[in-house]
């Protein structure tokens, strides 16, 4: 288990001090200057070999994102914007971040934003987050009164930190329809390429991060690429936070090692499953976009990138949805059906007709209303939305159901069974 | 605009506050990219209107230089955006898996009975709108629910019908947990950040 020493955020649970002279007693905007100083190259090579993978679900190395950015800055400048549209569901941990340690990201910013070339960076904060938006807000504007950014401030590059506060749409959260969003415009994604880098917000070279994925650079620029790579396994190095959510005693938000088992996770952090680990049924490790995972699989799954992708799933966000052994597992994926096709942004036509066309049918699975080979019926349709939409909300309505049917279809058929029974003898 | 029986307002007005605070949003962006404080622009009015009538999109238009439809097109694309007028206290139960998961029908059960109003209604003495909304981003916290900016977590039914009565009375309930955790740390004994490194 990670050791207290080696924790990025250590405000999380915001009981200690929130303010700047806080977050710098306990290591915040150390030697900040001295990071600059060592120029972009050094910062992004640095990010590169920590290994650092983006914490919003897609885990593309950090420092290779930022490397994109055109290296010298033409006639259009450069923009770093955050993501923090944190709305996949099961996900709640950049709400922490805002909220409790905000200065880790705000020094992030300044850092990522030096390293791409940036003056400015918009942070796109989900508009339901209101009280997270005013936390962040106020720590900027303590920044800003202390010189820390802003025009001359004591680092040496001018920088503007601005929030921007959405208003409820999960498709938002997909970069390119952020950027739409930002300019004001209804957040439906864009074609790539080009890719941001090259043409994203104002048309302008743009990077859009997770807010993670920001708030640890700094603490890794600190310490050294070597130690974030030196936790967890290669390849999928450094500490993450778990939002664990569902069946667990004591559910909760925790930075842990990459790597740690999701037995450990559960047993050390949350006091286990409700019941016991043998009355496990099901687990969702990534957020609602990742399959399914049963119990089988769950008894040997190691929470990183490659560890979650041998059964089939993911890391994601790292949001660990927990079902004990009495959940009605095909309800709880039509709720996400349900989910997908409400957050649909209508742009593609596979995505807008199948995520209602699966719904329907999920409803029809959940009471067994449906023959066995409607089963399969299904599955052929996830695998036509799947891959054909500009963005990757085809995807995530189509996976769960694929996950669903591959580990649990004898339920599901179990399901149809009993309404057929039950159908026969009131007849 | 998504419900032609609504009785719109024939005009609307910024405060002199508000317009302030406009000039503050526009401000952020680039010259010649104002259209990016549309929604923060939305907001407000919605904010000092109660909800979101066409006239106070008419305004916005005007002020940021766009194609009224254009306004429109965000006004509607957007849920947090209320084309109707909405009860003083705006109740959003997240049903989404990790609060369902952990009891959201009850919360919603509870909240139906005690504001004596169906999903979607306004309660007759107008002070409660119930709505049933996606993942709001506090699922270690669930079940929980939104009450106009403030979040209720770790509800029990009991919980969320104690702060209908208390909304009903003019009280202010206290907003986060109401099982005494502290944010989203485990409930009890810490298992990090125990030392003072």
């Amino acid at each position: 288990m990670l050791s207290d020493k080696d924790r990025i955020f250590t405000n999380i649970y915001g009981l200690k001090d929130k303010s700047l002279k806080g977050a710098q007693s306990r290591g915040c905007w150390d030697g900040t200057k001295g990071i600059l100083e060592k120029g972009k190259d050094w910062i992004i090579d640095e990010m590169k070999a920590s290994g650092l993978r983006g914490r919003g679900g897609a885990g593309f190395s950090t420092g290779i994102k930022w490397s994109f950015m055109p290296k010298e800055v033409g006639d259009r400048p450069h923009y770093l914007v955050i993501n923090a549209d944190e709305g996949e569901p099961g996900t709640c941990k950049d709400r922490e971040i805002m909220r409790n340690d905000p200065h880790t990201l705000i020094e992030g910013a300044l850092i990522a934003s030096f390293a791409m070339q940036a003056h400015a960076c918009y942070i796109y904060i989900r508009g339901e987050f209101v009280r997270e938006a005013e936390a962040l807000q106020a720590a900027i504007d303590e920044c800003y009164e202390n010189k820390m950014i802003g025009k001359n401030n004591v680092h040496g590059w001018d920088f503007d930190f601005y929030v921007h506060r959405g208003a409820g749409a999960y498709v938002c959260g997909e970069e390119t329809a952020l950027i739409e969003s930002l300019e004001g415009k209804k957040g439906q994604p864009r074609l790539k390429p080009p890719f941001p880098a090259g043409s994203g917000l104002y048309g302008c070279p743009t990077t859009v991060n997770n807010v993670e994925s920001i708030a640890v650079a700094p603490e890794i620029l600190r310490r050294g690429a070597s130690w974030f790579a030196g936790i967890g396994r290669p390849n999928n190095s450094g500490t993450k936070l778990y939002g664990i959510s569902g069946h667990v005693e004591r559910p909760c938000v925790v930075e842990d090692a990459m790597g740690i088992t999701l037995r450990e996770l559960l047993d050390k952090h949350c006091g286990g499953v409700i019941g016991g680990w043998d009355n496990l049924m099901a687990v969702i490790p990534g957020g609602s976009s990742v399959p399914v995972m049963n119990k089988e699989q769950c008894d040997n799954a190691i929470m990183d990138f490659d560890g979650l992708r041998e059964h089939g799933s993911g890391l994601g966000t790292a949001a660990v949805i927990v079902m004990k052994k009495d959940t009605d597992v095909i309800k709880a994926i039509t709720r996400l059906s349900d989910f997908y096709h409400h957050e649909s942004c209508g742009q593609c036509t596979p995505c807008r007709e199948g995520t209602g066309w699966m719904q329907r049918m999920m409803h029809r699975m959940v009471v067994g209303n449906a023959t066995v080979e409607e089963i399969d019926l299904l599955e052929a349709v996830t695998r036509q939305v799947e891959g054909n939409t500009i963005c990757a909300l085809g995807d995530a309505a189509a996976w769960p159901i694929q996950g669903l049917i591959k580990h649990f279809r004898p339920e599901m058929e179990a399901r149809i069974a009993a309404y057929q029974a039950a159908k026969n003898a009131a007849a | 605009m998504s419900n032609m029986n609504i009785q719109q307002p024939d005009s609307f007005e910024f405060t002199p506050e508000n317009l302030e605070l406009a000039k503050q949003h526009i401000a952020k962006y680039p010259e010649g990219k104002q259209q990016s404080a549309c929604m923060p622009l939305l907001d407000l009015a919605q904010r000092q209107y109660g909800w979101l009538p066409t006239a106070a999109m008419d305004v916005v238009a005007d002020m940021l230089g766009m194609a009224p439809v254009r306004v429109y097109e965000v006004a509607t694309f957007y849920t947090m955006f209320n084309k109707e007028p909405v009860g003083k206290h705006h109740v959003q139960v997240c049903t989404n898996i990790s609060c369902w998961l952990r009891g959201s029908d009850d919360i919603v059960k509870a909240i139906q009975e005690t504001a004596e109003i169906q999903t979607g209604e306004t309660s007759v003495d107008g002070l409660i709108t119930l709505a049933e909304v996606e993942c709001l981003g506090a699922c270690s916290n669930a079940p929980m629910m939104q009450i106009n900016d403030d979040y209720y977590e770790d509800l029990t039914g009991e919980d969320a019908a104690r702060i209908i009565n208390d909304l009903r009375s003019g009280k202010t309930p206290k907003p986060g947990p109401q099982n005494g955790r502290n944010g989203a740390a485990p409930l009890g004994e810490p298992t990090s950040l125990t030392g003072d490194a």
